[in-house]
């Protein structure tokens, strides 16, 4: 039962990530919820001083801005033209991430913040916190947290999924339409805040990073159309959450580590094996017409050479690999698909063009 | 000084001054971000390292750390060469996914039955108290590697810095030295995690750099001021966080670092943003004495005396809402003169200045032919 909820914890906290995960990856500043992750510690650390309890509104809402407060800094740092944005963002959020772990090691380290928790997060001890209304039991804290925020995210990018699509691709057609682009991005600074907030608890902050980043930047291998790559990374986020929390039920580690290495695996195998843009696949392609082009040339060559008295030496499979320096493996290869397409006939040694190979020379000479 | 002290203060400026000198490098090649990936990535390396000697030996640990944060940094620039993603989108991968995975190492090392408390944590946060004449030793030898390499190939690193194409066009071979500099870079990185943590090490390498930027226009200079804020937070922090029970070292370095750039970009002579500020108020207020004055004399064109005087608001009406302020300026200057009207009108000394600033702004010709021409 209870792994059925730490699944399901882990799946929709993923899913919440996903969401703007997916503009963040589009809009080149994926690195800002790295920034974001890390300062909404101190204003969760900030809003635990002030009210002394982990659960009231008022606590996502502060440790929120402070989210966008780092943004915003970041931004005036970039425009204050002394910092290069990289460096800008490597500044700030160390600062107040660095603060918010004082604050916690000096003064919280008795209570539930600890700065291992906040790293990590503890998606195991998530089911144990559980809403009982009138006695009876809800299901855990934190299903309903990340739930929540999930319909938050959901709402939100569907209402402004034209506007987000707009001023991601075409800021200046979206600026020309009347959709400012300001808001826009503090629009999405803040949701990528609220879910970190959320999310800090049960996965802690860096793997909030890998949620909203890994699976959206897979899909983005993998398919052409903004719908596409919300559903493919959805549908990747969800399949690691449950391939991630198996394996860390069965070996005993840490779950959010272990969801974070299978969306890391995952990018790999789509680096790797992506219909159109893998690395594999474009090799393949490569070799494809390397050797669909060879092949052309092959048919050139024996035309030129049929019917001379030159024929006998140079239309041969030996003096083809002797002249134009092919690897006996390509030679085969070359031969094997002229064969296959008739347009060649190989006799002990010997090539031969067939009617329909001649046809193809001719026209393949015109165009060299 | 205690055995200990000496060998956190000796530790922390090395870890400084190297990570601050090669930081420049990478902050100046818009390469910052590298050093967080890197950082993260390390985790993982000392994981392993530590699984397969089953003892905490620090020359191992550096060494599982070297090998896989520089497995990152490849990683990083071959899906970078191949893929149409945005970096930060692969930094962020490779920052979180490595550290993910360092975590389930961490957590995996942490129940093996036979490990005693490994004590493996202190490398998130960093803790100098833990620092031993050992690993003094493997900091001091990489150090000083690290930095004979960068004085060696230091015109080659300058070149590359600044402008790769220039350098490939001279015939340097541009992704071997970028290979070696991200290689330093790697080695610097890894000397601190002891210390600093892998989570607040990037800062380490960044803030020392950009600090050192606000002070200097030469990359020499640069270099050595970015070592020696480096290792100045880097004691700083040591000392604080040693005296203060619980607080692990890193980020204390981190804050001391922070207020250094916080001092640079504010007040430092070249490009303090305070001095900035101070500049533009001095020019805005000069340029709207300019105005004023320049305005008095225009207006003064219908009468045949140039110090006729106006009331101030003609001048307001014509937008000039500082008027005031700026007509009492001049009067100090002796420029301007108020009558028992309270209206304002331009000395003798006033109009051949205001003659001076109507020919700088119009030219002289205009000014002779149509002197009352806005």
């Amino acid at each position: 039962m209870i792994e059925i909820e730490i699944i399901g914890i882990a799946i929709v906290t993923t899913l919440a990530c996903v969401l703007p995960g997916v503009f963040l990856v589009l809009r080149g500043v994926a690195l800002m919820s790295d920034a974001i992750a890390h300062s909404t510690l101190l204003g969760i650390v900030g809003v635990f001083f002030l009210v002394h309890q982990l659960e009231s509104p008022l606590f996502i809402l502060g440790a929120s801005l402070m989210g966008v407060l780092t943004v915003s800094l970041t931004e005036w740092l970039i425009n204050s033209k002394r910092v290069k944005k990289d460096a800008a963002i490597g500044l700030v959020f160390p600062l107040f991430f660095a603060i918010a772990v004082i604050l916690i090691s000096k003064y919280a380290s008795h209570i539930h913040l600890n700065s291992d928790a906040v790293l990590f997060g503890e998606i195991a001890f998530a089911p144990f916190d559980r809403v009982i209304l009138n006695g009876s039991d809800f299901g855990p804290k934190a299903l309903w947290l990340m739930g929540g925020i999930l319909g938050f995210n959901s709402l939100m990018i569907g209402l402004f999924y034209k506007e987000l699509k707009v001023s991601t691709f075409d800021a200046g057609l979206a600026t020309s339409l009347g959709i400012s682009p300001t808001i826009m991005h503090y629009g999405l600074m803040s949701l990528t805040s609220i879910t970190a907030v959320g999310a800090f608890d049960s996965v802690g902050s860096i793997l909030v990073v890998a949620l909203m980043i890994t699976p959206p930047a897979t899909a983005y291998l993998i398919t052409n159309s903004l719908s596409g790559m919300v559903m493919m990374s959805c549908f990747i986020g969800v399949m690691a959450a449950m391939v991630g929390v198996f394996v860390s039920l069965y070996m005993d580690i840490s779950i959010a580590g272990s969801i974070a290495t299978v969306t890391g695996i995952f990018f790999m195998l789509g680096l790797i094996f992506a219909p159109r843009r893998g690395l594999l696949t474009r090799l393949l392609v490569v070799k494809k017409q390397r050797i669909s082009f060879s092949l052309r040339l092959l048919l050139v060559q024996l035309l030129a050479h049929e019917g001379k008295a030159s024929e006998l030496i140079e239309n041969t499979v030996a003096n083809i690999i002797n002249h134009m320096r092919w690897s006996n493996k390509l030679a085969q290869h070359v031969v094997r698909l002229g064969v296959s397409k008739d347009w060649l006939r190989h006799q002990n040694g010997r090539l031969f063009l067939t009617s329909l190979g001649r046809e193809v020379a001719k026209r393949e000479m015109v165009r060299f | 000084m205690s055995y200990t002290l000496t060998i956190v203060i000796l530790g922390t400026i090395l870890l400084g001054s190297v990570a601050g000198a090669l930081g420049c490098f990478a902050v100046l090649r818009k390469q910052s971000l590298l050093g967080d990936a890197i950082a993260h990535a390390a985790l993982p390396g000392i994981c392993i390292a530590f699984l397969i000697t089953g003892a905490k030996h620090s020359t191992m640990l550096v060494l599982g750390a070297i090998i896989v944060g520089w497995l990152g940094a490849i990683i990083l620039s071959i899906v970078t060469q191949q893929t149409t993603l945005k970096k930060d989108a692969i930094l962020g991968i490779i920052l979180s996914v490595f550290f993910g995975f360092g975590l389930v190492l961490l957590t995996y090392i942490q129940r093996l039955a036979t490990s005693q408390k490994s004590g493996l944590n202190q490398y998130l946060f960093g803790s100098a108290s833990t620092l031993l004449k050992a690993d003094l030793w493997v900091m001091g030898v990489l150090g000083s590697i690290v930095v004979i390499m960068m004085i060696l190939f230091w015109k080659e690193f300058k070149l590359i810095s600044f402008d790769t194409a220039y350098a490939s066009s001279l015939g340097y071979r541009v992704k071997t030295l970028e290979t070696v500099l991200t290689m330093l870079i790697v080695v610097a990185i890894v000397i601190g995690l002891q210390t600093v943590g892998v989570v607040l090490m990037s800062a380490l390498v960044i803030a020392p750099a950009v600090a050192a930027r606000q002070w200097t226009d030469r990359l020499s200079v640069m270099v050595i001021l970015a070592g020696f804020f480096g290792s100045i937070s880097g004691v700083m922090g040591a000392l604080l966080s040693s005296f203060f029970y619980q607080i692990p070292t890193g980020p204390v370095i981190v804050v001391v670092m922070s207020i250094i750039v916080i001092i640079s970009l504010f007040l430092s002579p070249l490009r303090g943003i305070v001095w900035e500020k101070v500049r533009q108020y001095r020019n805005r207020k000069l340029i709207y004495q300019k105005k004023s004055l320049y305005q008095l004399w225009l207006l003064a064109q219908n009468h045949d005396d140039l110090t006729y005087a106006h009331s101030i608001t003609t001048l307001e009406a014509l937008g000039f809402h500082w008027a005031l302020a700026s007509l009492q300026q001049l009067v100090q200057k002796g420029l301007v003169y108020k009558n028992k009207q309270g209206h304002w009108g331009l000395t003798q000394q006033g109009v051949t200045e205001a003659q001076r600033v109507a020919v700088a702004w119009r030219g002289e010709e205009l000014v002779k032919e149509r002197p009352d021409y806005d």
